[in-house]
């Protein structure tokens, strides 16, 4: 049927949920890696953030080990929080939201493959650094792993809480402290379970408990979040 | 059936409803706070282990209690509001929110307060301070929220969406504080057990809770008035009721 491929909306032509899902994450990609100030930014944050602690609190390894696992994990909250504004602000000046929103394929999926592509930029290289980063603060190493871990799983849920906060502030022209003011509070039970996962893996205690929290954490994330996001983003793509 | 429920909807009977039943939520709130504080602060024993200090939990556990209770109404609300778009639900939320932060605030307050004398410190990062205090924020932002949009409609459904995610979170934030504060409980703070509550110091705790109750009910229906009539003020029966000067 020649005559009908023309249509781009007969059904045979509209891509599948799948190839939408991965032509949204690489287009993502692409953008955010061309742009490198705004993916480098965050990480040059998390770096120096984590420096000044032992400038301010003194370089007695006792103490810093101590306060290894919350600074980082602090630091962290604070890196994905910064980089937040990335996700969807250029999106809605140029008008790509609005064609993600019009477009068949649920919103909410595509919200993931965003988010997605904003966590392998921003919240994965986050986690690669931190190694570096507790030795620098005297973390023992037997709590190296714990902290990748924890990180890993906890970036995830960051990611994820955080778009909601992205999305509902994404017609704002200064939203960054009302974004922390919304996202903070809701960072507080991934901040517990990771922080004290580390300070856990420190003593020399089980972590099992806390790393099967913060995975179930964002697992829960994962299958709520984007839809969440989607709503909030339907509103501020109907303010501009 | 059902057929009641869609008067609730209609802005004239809800405006002549709070009209009517505001001034018997406020005296009937001022009366029920006059004898609670009376038979609470005068009446009531002394407590055997705190003294006179433990008064204070007759303003202090219902200003608790309200501040949860108001946000689920606003969360509720708001849930209410996004299905359904019944623009008075979200003057509900919209106007609970501002008494339930200063409830919160209040509870914080006094409980810093009682902290003193049984503690030794205005604070201590308690489960139950500690989530009242994260309770403050996520009104804050809330409340910020809406007043950084500027399109009203579009204000009201953002912090809709945050409402019911806030209401969500609630009790995992809960949760996760109570149990990271069993891990670091300081050894100096024993741990009282819940003893049973005399039956003379019951009394006018519930006679205050019904009162930040009935307070609460009274602010609403106050804020709602003004809410209505802001929104309405191009309808014909606002402009009877401002020339009959029954506004």
């Amino acid at each position: 049927m020649p005559e009908q491929s023309q249509h781009l909306d007969s059904p045979a032509d509209i891509p599948g949920i799948w190839s939408a899902f991965m032509a949204v994450l690489s287009r993502d990609l692409l953008i955010t890696l061309r742009k490198r100030q705004q993916w480098l930014n965050p990480l040059i944050f998390f770096v120096i953030v984590i420096t000044m602690f032992p400038l301010a609190v003194g370089p007695e390894a006792g103490i810093l080990s101590l306060i290894a696992p919350g600074v980082i994990w602090v630091a962290a909250l604070l890196a994905t929080m910064l980089s937040l504004d990335m996700l969807f602000t250029a999106d809605l000046a140029d008008g790509t939201l609005e064609q993600l929103a019009l477009s068949p394929q649920p919103l909410s999926v595509m919200v993931l493959a965003k988010v997605l592509a904003h966590w392998l930029v921003s919240g994965l290289p986050l986690v690669l650094l931190s190694p570096l980063l507790g030795l620098l603060l005297q973390l023992p190493s037997q709590a190296m792993w714990v902290l990748v871990f924890s990180l890993g799983l906890g970036t995830i849920a960051l990611s994820l809480i955080g778009a909601i906060g992205a999305a509902l502030t994404v017609s704002l022209r200064h939203a960054g402290l009302l974004l922390s003011v919304l996202v903070l509070p809701l960072y507080v039970p991934v901040l517990i379970f990771g922080s004290n996962a580390v300070a856990s893996a420190v003593n020399g205690q089980p972590v099992e408990a806390q790393l099967s929290l913060l995975a179930a954490i964002a697992l829960v994330c994962l299958a709520l979040a984007p839809w969440a996001t989607a709503a909030a983003l339907r509103v501020g793509i109907a303010i501009e | 059936m059902f057929k009641w429920i869609h008067k609730f909807g209609s802005p004239p009977f809800v405006y002549r409803l709070c009209r009517a039943l505001g001034p018997w939520m406020g005296w009937s709130c001022l009366a029920l706070i006059c004898v609670g504080l009376y038979l609470g602060l005068v009446q009531a024993p002394a407590d055997y282990e705190q003294g006179e200090s433990y008064r204070i939990i007759y303003i202090h556990v219902p200003a608790a209690w309200m501040s949860m209770f108001v946000y689920m109404v606003m969360a509720i609300a708001s849930f209410v509001f996004l299905v359904w778009k019944l623009k008075l639900a979200d003057l509900v939320a919209s106007a609970s929110a501002p008494i339930g932060a200063s409830f919160t605030f209040i509870a914080l307050v006094t409980g810093s307060i009682w902290g003193k004398p049984m503690w030794g410190t205005w604070w201590v990062w308690d489960a139950r301070l500690t989530s009242e205090l994260l309770l403050l924020f996520l009104y804050l932002g809330y409340i910020a929220l809406r007043g950084a949009i500027e399109t009203p409609t579009m204000a009201a459904r953002a912090a809709a969406i945050l409402a019911v995610i806030g209401v969500v979170n609630i009790p995992v934030i809960h949760y996760s504080v109570e149990w990271w504060n069993t891990l670091h409980q300081p050894a100096s703070i024993a741990k009282f057990d819940k003893p049973s509550i005399h039956i003379s110091m019951l009394i006018p705790l519930l006679l205050m809770v019904l009162a930040f109750q009935l307070l609460y009910a009274w602010n609403l229906m106050a804020k709602l008035r003004t809410g209505i009539l802001q929104r309405e003020k191009r309808a014909r029966w606002v402009a009877d009721l401002v020339e009959a000067g029954r506004v």
